[in-house]
């Protein structure tokens, strides 16, 4: 049903389209992922105000590595719907999404952080989890877990105040 | 090394009254439970940017469930958000079972009812209980420690520990609630009911407490979705969503409960919507454990569900059985599944992908009070230094589930 109308209001945007488990999954190309969202957060039938999680999995033996997933719920109509959207080596990135909905403010912060993905157009975009020196996206599946990290060298406290990294 | 000028004091002291002040508050803070740090730019007490930085928690929770099975996950999911480890169990759970395609028993699916209200329960006592000890209301945190303390009674009873419970299993539970549960119910509520009504009685029409929280903190319903808050901090903003109402799971729909909402969005309103939650879980409860069917706490299937000690010591088959689920794990066909459970903080969603073998391919925990942190420094631009304390105290920021 609701896979159905995006079908229709959507057309050749989406790239793939599944539906398992209960649950909707469209995937969309990248380059008209922001209309899209956009589209899907302000249509009356579809009506996406809240962006529950944002995340990505790594799949790295396949061509465009990453798959950036977004959940969408729609309070008002009470339906679901997962978004993918593939992005791959050499620099990987995809449009952000946090003009749309403040919850992915931060939660681009922690992809960007976990899987190095660039959030093209995301206000403030540094890592959030791991502390700024940090080498890596630990995420990553070529990111073995049990790495160790150069040691941080001390610096002086009163010289070298810590500063916020914004 | 010669002291910076500034420190000397003959240096010409010059005090300009418009110049913004950088403190860093935390991230060992004797008033914020939990280590975060705000980078607060004030104007004198009243805050003119905050920066939140989370992370000083982080343990590397959806790395190491790619590490082993997925039975191996679940104690990191107690690890989550400590103060009610049965919901994070339970969300864990029902995810492996929808890809498995499997339900767990009815005793089952009840047992895990009453145990996340009680974890629910606690959590809130927990929240409460600090926030208001760190406005200066000690003997309420007093209180409701003491009420907690009855009910992680009736937690080590079922589970046999008190905080890292480690009780669900895909398919069932390890233990059976204890036969007196029933007693021990009535008991942990007698002292509850009272500890409540004394700290209602002490906090809801106090002066001081309504000075503190009060118009502090306000949300409103627009942007609190926007900013992809849930649980209390939505439903005091006056938005009416609760997974358990809007998507049942387990078996939630046989209950009658309400869902308290406020409609400022101020923190008086989220302790008055956390507060009344606690007696909407207790009548989950009591209907639950009137209702409460007989029958297995496991599924039969031995491609699931570990088989009885008895068969593993005394059959080559039950050894077999014992041997491939614990050294293989549990072969869950390829497929994502993204299962969303009502945590004491909001829509705690576990967004779990399989590659069809005894290994968790990527785990991924939506994690609550994070987004709620996410919209702390917006509640708290234009406040006091003193109101970070409540507001953060509101948002029951528990730094297992925030920084995983």
């Amino acid at each position: 049903m609701l896979l159905d109308q995006l079908k229709q209001r959507f057309g050749a945007d989406i790239v793939a389209a599944e539906s398992a488990r209960d649950e909707d999954t469209i995937a969309i190309a990248r380059e008209r992922a922001l209309d899209v969202m956009r589209a899907l957060r302000d249509d009356p039938p579809f009506a996406f105000d809240f962006l529950a999680d944002l995340t990505a999995v790594d799949w790295p033996a396949r061509a465009p590595r990453f798959d950036v997933v977004y959940h969408l719920h729609s309070l008002k109509r009470g339906h679901r719907l997962r978004v993918k959207v593939a992005t791959g080596e050499p620099d990987p990135w995809v449009a952000s999404v946090a003009g749309l909905w403040k919850s992915a403010n931060w939660l681009e912060r922690e992809c960007y952080d976990m899987f190095g993905i660039r959030f093209d157009g995301h206000p403030d975009l540094r890592r959030i989890l791991m502390y700024d020196s940090f080498e890596g996206h630990p995420l990553r599946k070529d990111y073995p877990v049990n790495r160790r990290q150069p040691m941080v060298p001390e610096t002086d406290p009163i010289l070298n105040p810590l500063r916020p990294s914004r | 090394m010669a002291l910076p000028a500034r420190w000397s004091k003959n240096a010409e002291v010059t005090d300009s009254t418009d110049e913004v002040m950088e403190i860093q508050m935390g991230p060992s803070h004797p008033a914020s439970h939990g280590t975060i740090k705000f980078n607060l730019k004030l104007d004198g007490e009243r805050i003119v940017d905050c920066d939140v930085e989370v992370g000083y928690l982080h343990r590397g929770f959806e790395k190491m469930c790619e590490q082993g099975t997925w039975t191996q996950c679940f104690p990191y999911t107690d690890r989550l958000n400590y103060a009610s480890p049965c919901i994070n169990n339970v969300g864990f759970a029902l995810a492996i079972e929808r890809l498995l395609g499997v339900t767990a028993p009815e005793r089952c699916q009840y047992a895990r009812v009453i145990m996340s209200e009680v974890h629910r329960l606690a959590d809130h006592l927990t929240c409460l209980g600090m926030a208001a000890g760190e406005v200066g209301a000690q003997s309420v945190m007093f209180y409701m420690m003491e009420a907690r303390e009855f009910l992680y009674d009736l937690v080590e009873a079922v589970t046999g520990a008190r905080l890292t419970v480690t009780w669900c299993r895909a398919g069932g539970i390890t233990r059976d609630l204890p036969m007196d549960l029933g007693a021990r119910i009535t008991l942990a509520f007698s002292h509850l009911d009272g500890i409540l009504s004394d700290c209602d009685k002490l906090l809801s029409r106090n002066r001081v407490f309504i000075d503190r929280m009060a118009d502090i903190g306000v949300m409103a319903a627009d942007e609190a979705i926007s900013y992809g808050l849930s649980g209390p901090l939505l439903r005091a903003s006056g938005v009416a969503y609760d997974v358990r109402k809007a998507h049942p799971y387990l078996v939630y729909d046989r209950f009658e409960f309400e869902v308290p909402t406020g409609n400022k969005g101020d923190n008086y309103d989220r302790f008055n919507v956390r507060f009344q939650e606690m007696y909407q879980s207790r009548r989950i409860i009591e209907q639950a454990m009137r209702t409460l069917p007989e029958g297995p706490i496991a599924l039969d299937d031995p491609r699931i569900v570990l088989p009885p000690k008895e068969r593993v010591y005394n059959s080559i088959e039950g050894l077999m059985n014992h041997f491939k689920l614990i050294m293989e794990g549990i072969q869950v066909p390829a497929g994502e599944v993204y299962q969303a459970v009502e945590g004491s903080n909001g829509e705690l969603g576990f967004y779990v992908v399989s590659d069809g073998s005894g290994r968790p391919y990527r785990v991924r925990v939506r994690p609550p009070c994070f987004l709620g942190m996410g919209a702390l420094s917006r509640m708290l631009v234009g406040h006091m230094i003193a109101d970070i304390v409540a507001t953060f105290g509101m948002i029951n920021m528990i730094g297992g589930e925030c920084d995983r």
